[in-house]
């Protein structure tokens, strides 16, 4: 039989059958690339019965390349305007807004029913530009001009604390990944993300969305994996300098305040439903920012009080 | 050798250089057992010569730098301390005395660092002022303008006239590998440099890049190793600039041990020209005590 005859047998639908799916590798995202994991291994999670597909399993050296990335792309993002940085938060609002559909139906796959998958997608998109919004706001509600009583004009205002090690929610992929991912950044701190470990396409796919919207390399950085494997390694890490934990189980938190006492990191606890309007505030912003009070000497010109 | 007074032919062998670069790799795919690793880290730190070569040098910044050569990490017990600490001329005696008793060689640059563009006499009086300021090994430059027009005689008669003024202060030659352009050209400098009396060779000023690299490094051992063969005279070498990890550190340690053997892993015969070197060897000898990793927030800047 000719090559011809074969085609012509086997129908209508060849065309279509003979096409091979090209399946995605979800793949990891650090320094602005999307590396396997170094180690090699792989999960697959699986939801309702159906595998996801392969996953890198993060190692504690993919948790170091992190650190390292976002420890170098710290000093210039956090010099960035305020400006700059909100038009960039609403760039990646602009970005997932196109690709709105593909977050639907990953969010379906991993177990969401189709209305709430909707919902937490546009929901998504208004977080980011809400926490636009607040990039060049949250000083002005934060910062102070403190009373003192010698010649001093003291002043009070937020800094990013630096590296924010983010372990995100386990049942809301991408809501809960954005709804934290956003204050951290808004302020000038870059962060690792260890996505959930039941459902982390959302993660996967939402660093194609940052890595195409003028996010410089290594301000988020996002891992796959176990988060029991990894506890110890960013909990212990002296360049590690918050974590922001959400819907971990009470005995995990534990452990990570426990490790992370050793520098005195901050950890933040979050158990909330992000789907509330109210989960969204810039207190989340003031949560990764330390006070920095200066004291700048003035001349006291009279009993009339401070003259500046 | 040719009959006509001094003037000599210098010919080297031709470098194979996909080879090296090939070879070069491959030192890098060794595994290191941890045991192995806490030695290594050891051996980099007391191999390093701490270096500050800045226009904006004061004496507060060498005398800080002398400090941290003697107290790199005092947190931790055991460390050893850095080969030397490599300054510009006017600093070498407030460095010597900063580190009188430490055991700390004092080197310095000197020959018009880092061009190399005057005159003999001037580079001469820049070696002599450093030597009699204390000096214990002289970092010189050659003249790459010269070696470029093919002015061999020239290069190799300044190096032999500079190790003349050295005294017994020790000569490390600079050939500035980023500007000679090919291996072949790095290996000839260097068999211009050590037939002329270096003891040892020097890379880069660290001004330029590329500075240090695996494959310029192994031409050079390779020089070195040949040289040794022949004569059974040993010189040392020092890659400079570029080497700011401990990993890539341990690299060139397994390099140089196996291309020219233990008797070159000693501080005598090679060193690592770098800076921030010794923050990222203390970290990683930090991360294996205490099994965290570090942030570079709790050393000292250099």
């Amino acid at each position: 039989m000719t090559v011809e005859e074969s085609n012509k047998n086997s129908g209508e639908n060849s065309a279509k059958s003979e096409r091979l799916e090209v399946l995605k590798t979800y793949k990891m995202y650090i320094d602005g690339k999307f590396p396997r994991t170094e180690s090699a291994r792989y999960y697959q999670p699986v939801v309702n019965g159906s595998s996801l597909g392969n996953v890198c399993l993060a190692s504690r050296k993919d948790v170091r390349n992190a650190v390292v990335a976002a420890r170098s792309a710290q000093a210039g993002w956090s010099r960035r305007t305020a400006y700059n940085r909100a038009q960039i938060l609403y760039r990646i609002a602009e970005m997932l807004e196109g690709r709105s559909q593909q977050f639907s139906e990953e969010l379906v796959r991993q177990g969401l029913d189709v209305e709430t998958a909707e919902i937490h997608v546009s929901q998504s998109i208004d977080r980011l530009i809400y926490y636009a919004g607040w990039c060049d706001k949250y000083q002005q509600v934060f910062s102070a001009v403190n009373p003192v009583a010698s010649s001093h004009f003291n002043f009070s205002t937020l800094e990013p604390v630096g590296v924010v090690f983010t372990v995100a929610s386990r049942d809301c992929p991408l809501l809960g990944l954005v709804s934290l991912i956003a204050p951290v950044i808004a302020s000038g701190n870059t962060c690792v993300v260890l996505a959930s470990e039941k459902c982390p396409l959302s993660a996967v796919t939402f660093a194609e969305v940052l890595a195409t919207s003028d996010v410089p390399g290594g301000v988020v950085n996002i891992l796959t994996g176990r988060i029991k494997e990894l506890t110890e390694h960013f909990s212990r890490h002296l360049d590690v300098n918050a974590i922001a934990c959400d819907g971990l189980e009470p005995g995990l938190n534990t452990e990570i305040k426990e490790f992370a006492s050793e520098n005195i990191k901050r950890v933040k606890i979050y158990h909330q439903d992000w789907s509330t309007e109210a989960t969204a505030n810039p207190y989340l912003i003031q949560d990764f920012c330390e006070v920095k009070t200066t004291w700048h000497p003035i001349e006291q010109i009279s009993e009339s009080g401070a003259a500046y | 050798m040719n009959q006509s007074g001094t003037a000599r032919v210098f010919s080297s062998p031709a470098i194979d250089q996909v080879g090296v670069v090939e070879r070069a790799k491959r030192f890098t795919a060794r595994s290191i057992k941890s045991q192995a690793k806490r030695q290594g880290l050891g051996m980099v730190l007391s191999m390093i010569d701490l270096t500050t070569l800045e226009g904006m040098d004061t004496e507060g910044k060498v005398k800080q730098l002398c400090y941290k050569a003697q107290h790199l990490h005092d947190s931790i017990d055991g460390l050893p301390n850095v080969a030397a600490v490599c300054v510009y001329p006017n600093f070498v005696g407030l460095a010597k005395r900063s580190l009188a008793g430490s055991g700390i060689k004092v080197a310095s640059v000197a020959t018009a660092f880092p061009s190399g563009n005057s005159s003999l006499e001037i580079k001469l009086a820049d070696v002599s002022m450093a030597v009699s300021e204390g000096a214990d090994e002289i970092d010189m430059v050659i003249s790459r303008g010269r070696f470029h027009r093919g002015d061999y005689n020239f290069v190799f008669d300044e190096i032999a006239a500079v190790k003349a003024a050295c005294g017994e202060s020790r000569l490390k030659t600079i050939l500035e590998t980023g500007e000679l352009g090919s291996l072949d050209k790095v290996r000839l400098a260097s068999d211009i440099a050590i037939a002329a009396g270096a003891d040892f060779i020097k890379t880069s000023t660290g001004k330029i890049q590329p500075a240090a690299t695996m494959p310029v490094t192994l031409v050079m051992l390779e020089a070195i190793r040949d040289h040794f063969q022949k004569t059974g005279l040993m010189v040392g070498m020092k890659p400079a600039g570029g080497i700011s990890k401990a990993k890539l550190a341990l690299h060139y340690l397994i390099m140089v041990k196996e291309t020219l053997g233990d008797d070159w892993l000693d501080p005598k015969w090679f060193r690592f020209g770098a800076s921030s070197l010794a923050n990222d060897v203390l970290m990683q000898i930090a991360k294996q005590q205490t099994g965290a990793y570090q942030a570079a927030n709790y050393f000292a800047i250099d």
